[in-house]
């Protein structure tokens, strides 16, 4: 029994279920049952509200991804779970980060913004809010460059995901 | 004259009544009085059972001997965490089972309001579904999906809670509601065609086809179809320990149960064979010990309903999702007889070779006891067991050939399984013969339900293999602990027989081999209720042929080594 593990992955996962009480329990218990972490998840309504789109960043074992989606699948709220492939999805995040006002920093700090088409949200004399969206990968990059500037706090959406197929969800709605 | 509007618990029970529910197990309390006062007028037969825990393995007994789905009815907080053990075992095994928990009023709820326990959190990973029912008029729909989800694809329990003003209230929606299950397809899988010509293809080119016979066979009802496989295919067949009566256990191709402790000849056919072919078994590691060794030179085949059976433990050369019956009746045509004498009879030398062990000298063995017990009733019996020694033996000695007959819990292992099993089981089948087959230490987990079979004098016939151990754990102790006992030691029993007689319960004693017989068929022909055999059997015994834990089948052991042996990498 002394088999290496290969290295964790993240993946990201879209889930279409029914909105219910204890829906989110049932899923997360599934991730966390095969040693799955959980870095992120969006859910959102769907059709008048009946119906919950979540996408789930999480990191694991490539070994057990396989178990995680079927058993997803499994669940009797769950009626669709995929991983959205990069080629065909649009995926975005959006993130906040507060940091200290210092005047002296603050010529290149606009420069940053500007590059990363952040939005300055709030300014007041000892702190400043950015608003920057993109794919994660873009925000990692600019949450990095940030770093010297006094960062006080970040906030992050998680990633959102929409697929550029047109899915058909009406069968769900009658 | 305007009738009168249900209630929600009316509501509930007589959907119970239209899903053809005839008994309920359980156990009342103040959050389930609504459902038990509507349970008055109503022929559904209500068992009080002596523990929660009771009510839900007769349910379990009654729904793997039936086929039907097994009903248990508790009260709010410890009523309902009673439960969980019940629970677990039905799930771990696929058994149909439905416990209806009353719940604290709903404005209540989440204040530690008293009796509360979030029930429906606690059970969410050991159910298939379950339910926290916040209006009476979802009472219809609810018991409707939850029948449905019960006993449909792969079958596991449901819990459904109900807070009691929700059981109180009106109920105005029709009894006759519409499923709201758009995440769940009950219709049966089109089997892939691709994949079953693949198998029967590989099955053409097996020289040595072994079949790996289920519990998803009996779950299917696929009994003809498997046996037609095995004869067409001259293929001998092994069963796991749930797969018990899914292929005649007489057939002159069976090789009874493989694995841990399996018939040495069915572990040296599974050692040997090219092919193995698993029909709604889940390749459980009490068979597959070590992946990274099992079965390498083997081309292997898998049926199962649940695609998250498929690759989880064993890669398949080629699979089929869906219902065995429908899968194997598309098979069937495609198979070609093929000229597996050499291997058949190959096989049939390992049975002559390594025969299980009958030899009778000595004290009174447990699988003396269960061989005779088998020989007497002929194999007409429906046997449940307890977990433990007692219940590998009777897996051994016990042979099972029809379908529905053997009750045991595998996957979880629940000691205190067997005893409250047969009494569900007795229920569903008023004139089979029960015999619970039980160990001394699980018998008392659960013997609190001697109350209910004398109550209503089911002729259920518990064996009590009494080797004042807990036996299991002792061998395991002294094999691969140095025989350095702790915590296992069983001496001090009570005296079953006057346990038995308290209950106004008959009891015979077995004590030596020359009274096994004449006792042992005379409580087999004893039918005007119960009645409890106490079988002392030899204290020291150890269940062979053994694979330990984490170790393929080749590391098979028949009798206890000379040398001292190495503590098992597996689990348990
Ligand atoms: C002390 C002890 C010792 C044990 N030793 C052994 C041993 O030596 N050998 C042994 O075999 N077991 C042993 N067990 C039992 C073991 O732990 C497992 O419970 C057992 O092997 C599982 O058998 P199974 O896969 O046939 O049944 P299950 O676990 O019930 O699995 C049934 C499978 O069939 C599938 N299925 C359900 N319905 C259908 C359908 N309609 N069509 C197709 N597929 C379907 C399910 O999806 C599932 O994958 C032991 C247990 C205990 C407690
Ligand atoms: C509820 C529960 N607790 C503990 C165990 C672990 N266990 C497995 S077998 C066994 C011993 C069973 O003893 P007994 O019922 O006397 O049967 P025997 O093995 O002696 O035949 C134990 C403690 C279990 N399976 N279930
Ligand atoms: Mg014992």
């Amino acid at each position: 029994m002394n088999q290496t593990k290969p290295n964790k992955e993240i993946y990201t996962i879209s889930v279409l279920t029914t909105n219910k009480p204890g829906v989110l329990v049932r899923i997360s218990l599934i991730f966390a049952s095969r040693t799955y972490n959980i870095h992120s998840l969006v859910v959102s309504p769907v059709l008048d509200g009946r119906f919950s789109r979540m996408t789930i960043v999480a990191e694991g074992h490539p070994e057990n991804l396989d178990q995680v989606i079927k058993h997803l699948n499994k669940l009797v709220d769950i009626i669709d779970t995929h991983q959205p492939k990069k080629s065909d999805s649009i995926e975005v995040e959006l993130a906040l980060f507060k940091l200290k006002y210092n005047p002296e920093k603050h010529p290149s700090l606009l420069q940053i913004i500007q590059h990363f088409k952040g939005k300055l949200l709030d300014l007041t004399d000892d702190s400043i809010v950015i608003q920057v969206s993109g794919k994660s990968s873009k925000i990692d990059a600019c949450e990095k460059m940030l770093q010297p500037y006094d960062l006080i706090e970040v906030v992050r959406t998680g990633k959102v995901l929409m697929s550029r197929k047109t899915q058909n969800l009406t069968a769900l709605s009658s | 004259m305007k009738k009168e509007m249900l209630n929600g618990a009316e509501a509930l029970v007589k959907c119970l009544e239209s899903h053809g529910v005839e008994y309920i197990f359980g156990h009342p309390g103040g959050a389930a009085l609504p459902i038990f006062d509507a349970l008055v007028d109503s022929p559904i037969k209500f068992i009080l059972t002596r523990h929660e825990q009771g009510a839900t393995h007769m349910a379990d007994g009654y729904a793997r001997s039936t086929g039907k789905v097994g009903v248990a009815l508790v009260t709010s907080g410890p009523g309902a965490t009673n439960t969980v053990t019940g629970l677990l075992t039905s799930h771990m095994d696929s058994v149909p089972i439905i416990v209806l928990s009353g719940q604290v009023i709903s404005p209540m709820l989440g204040k530690n309001a008293f009796q509360e326990a979030d029930i429906t959190g606690i059970t969410m990973s050991t159910v298939k579904h379950n339910y926290l029912v916040k209006d009476p008029n979802d009472i219809p729909r609810v018991i409707k999906e939850s029948f449905l989800l019960a006993n449909t694809k792969r079958p596991g329990p449901i819990l459904i809670d109900l807070p009691k003003d929700v059981t109180s209230a009106p109920c105005e929606a029709s009894l006759d509601a519409e499923v709201d299950l758009p995440g769940y397809n009950a219709e049966p899988l089109r089997p892939d065609k691709a994949g079953i010509a693949k198998m029967a293809e590989l099955l053409a080119h097996a020289e040595r086809p072994l079949i790996l016979a289920g519990h998803g066979i009996l779950i299917s009802r696929a009994g003809e179809e498997i046996i037609s496989l095995a004869e067409k295919l001259q293929a001998p067949v092994t069963n796991t320990l749930l797969g018990k009566g899914s292929f005649p256990e007489t057939h002159p191709l069976s090789l009874g149960m493989l694995g841990m402790h399996g018939t040495a000849y069915a572990n040296k056919a599974l050692v040997r064979c090219d092919l193995i072919f698993s029909i709604g078994s889940r390749w459980d590691d009490r068979i597959n010990g070590d992946n990274s060794r099992f079965c390498i030179n083997a081309k292997k085949l898998h049926i199962d309903i649940d695609p998250s059976e498929i690759n989880k433990i064993v890669k398949p050369d080629a699979y089929v999702i869906g219902d065995a019956r429908t899968v194997l009746k598309e098979l069937l045509p495609l198979i070609k007889s093929s000229d597996t004498k050499a291997w058949v009879k190959e096989v049939q030398g390992y049975k002559k070779k390594y025969p299980l062990d009958s030899k009778k000298k000595g004290g009174l063995k447990a699988r003396n006891v269960i061989h005779q017990c088998y020989e007497i009733v002929k194999g007409q019996a429906i046997v449940t067991t307890d977990v433990g020694q007692h219940q590998m033996w009777a897996a051994q000695y016990f042979l099972t050939d029809k379908p529905h007959t053997w009750l045991s819990s595998g996957g979880s292992g629940t000691m205190g399984y067997g005893f409250p099993a047969a009494i569900g089981a007795q229920f569903g089948n008023p004139h089979e013969r029960v015999i619970a087959i039980v160990g001394d230490g699980g018998f008392q987990m659960t013997l609190a339900e001697l109350a209910t079979v004398a109550i209503h004098k089911l002729p259920v016939k518990i064996l009590i293999i009494d080797n004042k151990y807990l036996g299991m754990v002792r061998q395991w102790q002294e094999l691969f602990f140095d025989d350095r006992l702790m915590g296992v030691d069983l001496e001090g029993n009570p005296d079953f027989i006057q346990l038995a007689k308290a209950y106004g319960i008959k009891g015979f004693r077995v004590r030596n081999n020359a009274s096994v017989k004449k006792v042992l068929t005379e409580a087999m022909n004893y039918n005007e209720g119960p009645c409890l055999i106490h079988a002392e059997v030899m204290k020291e015994a150890n269940v062979f042929p053994m694979i330990p834990a984490g170790q393929y089948a080749d590391k098979m052991i028949l009798k206890k080594p000379l040398t001292k042996m190495e503590k098992p990498t597996g689990s348990t």
